[in-house]
This record gives C-alpha cells, sequence and structure tokens, in this order.
C-alpha cells in the first residue's frame, strides 16, 4: 500500500528525472540547408533528436518542432562527420614517448594488440577533432610496422562513457611496402619478406580456425590471442586494413586477398590511380590518404584528384586524416574533404567521404552517416559552406548531447 | 658592312628575346588586388622588362600601343606571395660538429631544379627565404631568392647592386636546438648563454677590425664566422628566428636588444600570449599555420586565433610555408586559416605579400602591384581566401613560370605520378638531429 506521502515522493521523482531527460535529449536543430546524406539536401530544414536518436528529418513546412524542444539553428547542417582512419587517443598531442601508443616495435606482426587496451578519450586531439564536427573516429594502431595492431570505432564524446566506443575491433592494421619494413637488420627488411611472413601468419590461422572449429574439445589447439585476431579475418568477420602507397604494394594487398579469401580495406593507396580497375574488380574499398598528405616519400606520387578518380571509376571512398609523427600531429579530414571538394570531387561526394560513404566502409552505416530517423543523433552544424576556409562549424550533438557551440 | 650591321641587329633581337617581353604586357579587365591601395574592380596591369609599368582601372591607364593584350576578365590578380620561411631545394646547413655556425650558407646546398620549385610557383609564390634547420641554436646564412626557372642557384638568388647575395641568418631557440650532447647546449638557459658568448666575441672582432682602419697588418684573421656575425651586428643580416614558447619568444626579444640585433621572429606559436610585447618590441612575426596543435611540447598551445590577436596587438604579421610542413601550393589557406581565426582580410591579404617583403627587407622591389616594383603577380580564377580557387598563372619579373593550363605545369598543383621525385621531408627533429 503506497502512502501519499511515498506517491508524493516518486511523482517528484518522476518529474525530476523525465525534465532532467529532456533537456538534453529532446533538440531540433535548424537548417537554412541540411545535408542529410540520404536524398537531396534540404532547403529550411529541420531534425529532431530524441533519446539520443533522430527522431524526424524534413523540411519546416513538414516537421513541426514540439514547444519544448531545444532549438538550434545555423546556415548549414550536416551528419556528425566520420574520420575513417586516425590514430588519435592512442597517439597524443604532447608527441612525447608516453603519450604515443600508437605503434609497438619490439616484433613485426602483433595482431593481438587491442586499440581499447590504449585508448584515451580524454585525449586532446579527440577533443580538438570533436570541435570540427568530427563525432565518429576509426582510430587505433597506425601504420608503420608490418601488423601494428588492431582498430577500433568511437565516438569523440570524450571521457569513459561505456557506450562511446561502437566496435571495440574494427580491423587488423597492416602495413605494404617500405613503411612495414623494420629497422637494424631485423625482419622484415624486404617486401618479398614482408609478404612471405604475412602469408604463413595466415596459413597458420586458416589451419588454427580449422583446428578450432572442427577438432573435438580434447583435441582443440591451445588458446592464442594472436591466432584468435587473425582468425577472425580468415573467417571474414573482420577486414585487414592495408596501408598501401605504391601501386605493387597495393597489387600485393589484391594479391593477399585474393589468395585467401578474405576481406581487406586498401589504406593510403597514393598510387591507386595507377589500379582503379584492379581495386574495382576486387571490390575493395579505399579509404583514401588525406588530400593534404605530403607528397614525399612512399606517396611522392599522390594527386590531389585521386579521390575524384577513384569516385568516377566506382570504388567506395572515405577520407582519413591518417598519422603525422610531428606537425600538424593530427590532420583534420573536415578540411581534406574541402580540398577534395576543390579537386574533381562534387560538395555531395566530397561530404560523403566523411559521412555515409566513410560509414559504410567502416560497416556502421545502420548507426551514424546520415540524418534519417532511427539513427544517432549526430550532427554538425556551420555558417556557411563547411568546405570553405574561411567557415566555422558552430555546433556539434553527438548522440543528442550537445557537445560544442564554440565557432571553431 | 651592310651584312655585320645585319648581323648585329638580328644578334640585338635574340638578346632582347631573350630577357623576355622586349614587348610591354598587358593584362587587362581582372579584380586587381594591389596590396599598396584599395582594390581595382575592372582593371589594367601593364609589365616590362622584369617591371610594373602602369597599374590601374581599365578606362584611366595608358596601355602602351605595342603591348601583348591577355583578356583576364573574370579573374583576379594579386602580387606574387612571399614566403618568409622555406626548405625548398633540399638544401642544408650546420652539421652536427656545432650548435652555432654563422660561416656555413645553404646558398652552397641549394639545387635550383628540385621540383619544390615548381610546387611553390604553381602556390602562387613568388619570392622565398630559402633556410637552413632549426636544429641549431644557429645553423647559417639563408638566401632570398625568385623562384624563377633557373638552372642553377645563381640564376635564382636576389642580389644587391653590389652583386652580393642577400639573405638572412638562421637562428633557434626552445627544444629543436637543445640536445644535451657534445658542444650542443642541454637547456634553455645554457642555448642563450651560448649565443651571447658568439655575439660577444663577434662584437671584439668588430672592433678590432674598426680600429684597424684597413691597416692589413692590425686586422684580425679573415674569419668566416665572425665576418658573417658582425653583418648581423651591423644589422644588414637580418635574424630570422624559429621560436614557439612564449618565453622563448620574450628571450628572442630580450637578445636583439642586447645586441642590437634586427630580428624577424619565425612560427612564433605562442605569440599572441605576449602580443603586446612583440608589437611594443616593434618586431616582426612570421606565422606558420598547422591544423592542429601539439606534435612537439612547445606547440601544445597552438591556437589559430594568433595572427588575429598579434594584428589586435598591432604587430606586423606574415605568413609562411615552412614548406614542407605546410604545402607552397596551399599558401593562400595559410592566410584563409587566419581569417576563420579572426584576423581581418586585408591583413591577411597583406601578411603574404607586403608584409614578407618588409622582413626580407625588399619592400622597394616586391610585395604589393605598383609601377617600378618587380613584374611578380598571380592571376586567380577567384576570391583568394576561397577553397575552390586556383592559381591559374604565376609569373616572376614578368615571365610566365606556371600556367595551370600547361599540362606539365598543372601536374606540379595537383601532384601525380612523377611531381615529386626528389621531395625530401624536412622534419626538423628528425633531419638535422644526424
Amino acid at each position: 500500500m503506497i502512502s501519499r506521502k511515498h506517491f508524493a515522493f516518486f511523482l517528484a521523482l518522476l518529474i525530476i528525472v523525465a525534465t532532467a531527460q529532456s533537456s538534453t535529449a529532446q533538440i531540433a536543430v535548424r537548417g537554412e540547408t541540411v545535408h542529410t546524406m540520404a536524398g537531396p539536401p534540404i532547403k529550411d530544414g529541420v531534425v529532431l533528436i530524441k533519446g539520443g536518436k533522430i527522431e524526424r528529418v524534413g523540411s519546416a513546412s513538414q516537421v513541426k518542432i514540439p514547444g519544448d524542444y531545444k532549438i538550434l539553428s545555423a546556415r548549414v547542417v550536416t551528419p556528425g562527420l566520420i574520420d575513417a582512419r586516425t590514430v588519435v587517443g592512442l597517439a597524443g598531442y604532447l608527441g612525447q614517448p608516453h603519450d604515443q601508443d600508437q605503434l609497438e616495435s619490439s616484433a613485426p606482426s602483433q595482431p593481438e594488440l587491442r586499440a581499447i587496451d590504449a585508448y584515451n578519450g580524454r585525449e586532446r586531439l579527440v577533443e580538438y577533432l570533436r570541435g570540427f564536427g568530427i563525432t565518429t573516429i576509426h582510430t587505433g594502431h597506425a601504420p608503420g610496422a608490418l601488423i601494428s595492431g588492431q582498430t577500433m570505432i568511437a565516438k569523440t564524446i570524450g571521457g569513459e562513457p561505456a557506450n562511446a566506443i561502437i566496435t571495440p575491433a574494427a580491423m587488423i592494421a597492416v602495413t605494404l611496402g617500405g613503411g612495414g619494413l623494420a629497422q637494424g637488420g631485423r625482419a622484415p627488411g624486404t617486401r618479398s619478406k614482408a609478404i612471405a611472413m604475412l602469408r604463413a601468419e595466415l596459413i597458420k590461422a586458416k589451419d588454427y580456425e580449422a583446428k578450432w572449429s572442427s577438432a573435438p574439445d580434447d583435441k582443440k589447439p591451445n588458446r592464442d590471442i594472436r591466432m584468435d585476431a587473425l582468425a577472425r579475418v580468415i573467417k571474414g568477420e573482420i577486414p585487414l586494413l592495408v596501408t598501401a602507397h605504391r601501386a605493387n604494394d597495393i597489387l600485393s594487398a589484391l594479391r593477399l586477398a585474393k589468395e585467401f579469401n578474405i576481406k581487406i580495406v586498401l589504406d593510403g593507396a597514393s598510387e591507386a590511380y595507377l589500379m582503379a580497375d584492379q581495386i574495382k574488380a576486387a571490390s575493395v574499398p579505399v579509404i583514401l590518404h588525406a588530400t593534404m598528405y605530403r607528397a614525399a616519400g612512399e606517396g611522392e606520387n599522390l594527386s590531389m584528384e585521386t579521390a575524384a578518380t577513384l569516385q568516377k571509376a566506382g570504388i567506395p571512398i572515405a577520407l582519413q586524416s591518417g598519422f603525422e609523427s610531428y606537425v600538424p600531429k593530427t590532420r583534420v579530414v573536415l578540411f581534406e574533404a574541402a580540398v577534395a571538394a576543390a579537386n574533381g570531387l562534387s560538395f555531395q561526394e566530397a561530404l560523403s567521404t566523411v559521412t555515409i560513404g566513410a560509414a559504410r566502409i567502416l560497416g556502421i552505416a545502420s548507426r551514424v552517416g546520415s540524418l534519417e530517423a532511427g539513427k544517432d543523433g549526430d550532427v554538425a552544424l556551420f555558417d556557411g559552406d563547411p568546405f570553405e576556409y574561411t567557415s566555422h562549424v558552430v555546433g556539434v550533438i553527438i548522440e543528442g548531447k550537445i557537445v560544442s557551440q564554440e565557432a571553431r | 658592312m651592310k651584312s655585320i650591321f645585319a648581323c648585329l641587329l638580328l644578334l640585338l633581337c635574340a638578346v632582347q628575346t631573350a630577357y623576355g617581353q622586349n614587348k610591354p604586357q598587358a593584362y587587362v579587365g581582372a579584380r586587381i588586388i594591389p596590396i599598396s591601395g584599395p582594390v581595382i574592380e575592372n582593371g589594367v596591369l601593364v609589365a616590362h622588362k622584369g617591371k610594373i609599368v602602369a597599374v590601374g582601372a581599365s578606362g584611366s591607364t595608358a596601355i602602351p600601343p605595342d603591348a601583348d593584350r591577355h583578356d583576364v576578365t573574370g579573374k583576379i590578380i594579386m602580387p606574387g606571395l612571399v614566403d618568409t620561411h622555406s626548405h625548398i631545394g633540399g638544401g642544408s646547413g650546420a652539421d652536427s660538429t656545432s650548435p652555432i655556425q654563422p660561416e656555413v650558407r645553404v646558398y652552397d646546398s641549394i639545387n635550383a631544379r628540385d621540383t619544390g620549385f615548381q610546387r611553390a610557383q604553381a602556390g602562387g609564390i613568388t619570392t622565398a627565404n630559402v633556410m637552413p634547420g632549426s636544429g641549431h641554436l644557429l645553423s647559417g646564412q639563408t638566401v632570398y631568392l625568385k623562384y624563377k626557372d633557373g638552372k642553377t642557384i645563381d640564376d635564382v638568388v636576389i642580389k644587391d647592386n653590389k652583386g652580393n647575395v642577400l639573405g638572412g641568418m638562421k637562428m633557434a631557440n626552445g627544444t629543436n636546438s637543445i640536445r644535451g650532447s657534445g658542444p650542443f647546449p642541454g637547456t634553455r638557459s645554457k642555448s642563450a648563454a651560448l649565443v651571447r658568448e658568439h655575439l660577444l666575441k663577434a662584437q671584439d672582432y668588430r672592433d678590432k677590425v674598426l680600429r684597424a682602419k684597413g691597416d692589413k697588418e692590425k686586422m684580425p684573421p679573415r674569419d668566416l664566422a665572425m665576418e658573417a656575425l658582425v653583418e648581423v651586428l651591423d644589422g644588414r643580416r637580418v635574424v630570422h628566428y624559429h621560436t614557439h614558447r612564449y618565453d622563448d619568444i620574450l628571450t628572442v626579444l630580450r637578445l636583439a636588444k642586447e645586441f642590437g640585433l634586427r630580428v624577424v621572429l619565425q612560427h612564433v606559436t605562442e605569440g599572441y600570449k605576449v602580443a603586446d610585447e612583440i608589437a611594443k618590441a616593434r618586431v616582426p612575426a612570421s606565422l606558420t599555420i598547422v591544423d592542429s596543435p601539439g606534435g612537439k611540447l612547445e606547440a601544445m598551445d597552438a591556437d589559430m586565433r594568433n595572427a588575429a590577436l598579434l594584428e589586435r596587438a598591432g604587430a606586423l604579421v606574415g605568413f609562411n610555408t615552412d614548406d614542407y610542413i605546410t604545402d607552397s601550393r596551399l599558401f593562400l589557406r595559410t592566410a584563409a586559416l587566419a581569417v576563420r581565426g579572426g584576423m581581418s582580410r586585408e591583413k591577411a591579404l597583406y601578411g603574404l605579400t607586403m608584409a614578407g617583403a618588409i622582413m626580407l627587407d625588399l619592400q622597394a622591389r616586391i610585395g604589393s602591384l605598383e609601377a617600378g616594383k618587380d613584374a611578380d603577380f598571380i592571376v586567380l580564377s577567384g576570391d583568394p581566401l576561397s577553397v575552390y580557387t586556383k592559381v591559374l598563372e604565376t609569373h616572376v619579373e614578368g615571365i610566365k613560370v606556371f600556367d595551370r593550363n600547361n599540362p606539365e605545369d598543372r601536374l606540379f598543383a595537383t601532384g601525380g605520378y612523377g611531381a615529386s621525385r626528389d621531395q625530401v621531408m624536412h622534419l626538423h627533429e628528425q633531419e638535422d638531429r644526424r
């Protein structure tokens, strides 16, 4: 039997909880132009967000904004941006040994290294990217070793909320070509050695996986976290993220994928324009190097127009901020998409490389990448053309939470 | 007699054409941004024999009757950009034997055929201060050059009337020049002490030379390092000082005051923290703008509002690429990012041109479109601060060195196979520490 006092108490509690929820969870974003990435842009558009998810999207004439929704307005509204390949959170902005966890050089092949074991969600660089409207990052181990470790996908919400990490093990990072070789006479010292080592590992993993799935309990091999990781690739659960810049290294990646019938995603791919037909035939997506990446070393033949070339060839593409050892410590994928938009990509195509196109390659399109009912309430607000150098990001929302309202 | 005369005449004509444009060249119909005056909506620029002959409104500016006319309607013309800090050309400076090497000249190591020159032309840069790195307290003499299509370094360097190669002196403080091994300093205090020691020695040397009054018996032995430092003390050679953290910037100002040095601050990452001091000292600041903070401890507090805050304090602000830290092809972007951070458009464009000219003591020759100055100018497809704008043409001393319509040139603008065959990445931290 509930007494009146208890009832009043619980009612008050209910009201308090309800109001608390609605103050963060109900937002209406108004945009003079709303790029949904799920159809043509909407003039004078509205995006309703409730409970962390997009509730409705449409023009202001179609979508009535409920009275208790907090309204944010901007000239241009887009889905929260996605950086398809970065290392922030493992790599920190200080550039000191203690805040650089993106590469472990003690052994060439370490597929067992998990990105989640090193990721620091409070890292300044994560916050920095968030301020530019980047709400989802595919981050983790860097290029620079034959198999440097795993990657992960997280929202740039900051701190350690349990739901910030949306894919704890996304891909396994491999580097082919000069960038994947070891120093000081250690293996692999040449491209041929690197491929031989990789093939040997994949064969071992194939064997391990076969034994685990078919052998009776008493004949199963011992658990091996390295083999466990590669077995996921063998089974087709996760792809290899292969950094390869030169055309012959890209070819090696395609050859490996074919031999083992595994999924790969090309990373960097400076000379992909020379290999477009083969990449298309193999149905391999490309997370292309940052448009403003320096044309030196393995990437010396890169072109700012490659995104446009691959787009025309019908190859799924995304853009990345990549990895920088010095300054700038991270690139900003919004800026990279901007320069791609000035070098042959249309506005929509360029925006796709950092929204829905990226989401599809990362396997998270059911949650992010476009402004559609049911998807996460991740939104970026701009005071002008998002790609113009002199425009600013004026608001960032992650799952219905306003995480930035500073003009950047 | 007649045939000799004809031959001589032919020779003379050949020589004239070799100097490019024996006829005046008129560029008609563009929106002209002279920097030295208000924008001319529909303008004319006339160039002849490497100099600007006239700049003005289309209706009221005389075009020589024999001029070749170029229709640039719908386009923008502005002065060629001035990059006060570049490492293009694969040049080097001091080695690991000493932290202070004033006798070393980057001039002795630049490859004028480096594809970086093409990249810079594609970015609309016409003049650059090419320097050694920052891994030393003093890494050597810099060189002021034009991004011409030269075969050798001597084809591109800027010289004074006496034929001396113009340039500054590269110095650095902060972390890059601290190594803590061998003759190199291990702390900031030691860094400053070593610099002061050397400058005091240079003052002694200068006094000895002055007292000798040209008497060969009394003159001290020739000393390349001391001679170069005396040029610095006399203000004939500007010190380009790489400095990031605000206290390191103050150290530079302190040293400049003590020894009467003419200084240009380079990078100036935390300049906004001491904007008033910089403005008060009347020391110009050449900013490098990178896309994010960090990468090294001194750049932790990099802020895109740096240029705006320095402008507000009244400092002279210019920009540089620090190529290949940022890309010479995207030099206009640096000014645009400064505007993103709150700088005025006017001062941002000034920062790409006239500010740099002043920092290199070349303001009489370059930095603005005025009659009598070098015909260094660029033709753009639109607003210089728009991401969509392309550099269409780059002219140095009246000669077109970059034309985006030329497929060979276009390759250097966009990148692609063979565009960067000899590029070396100059990561200061790593490169000079060998």
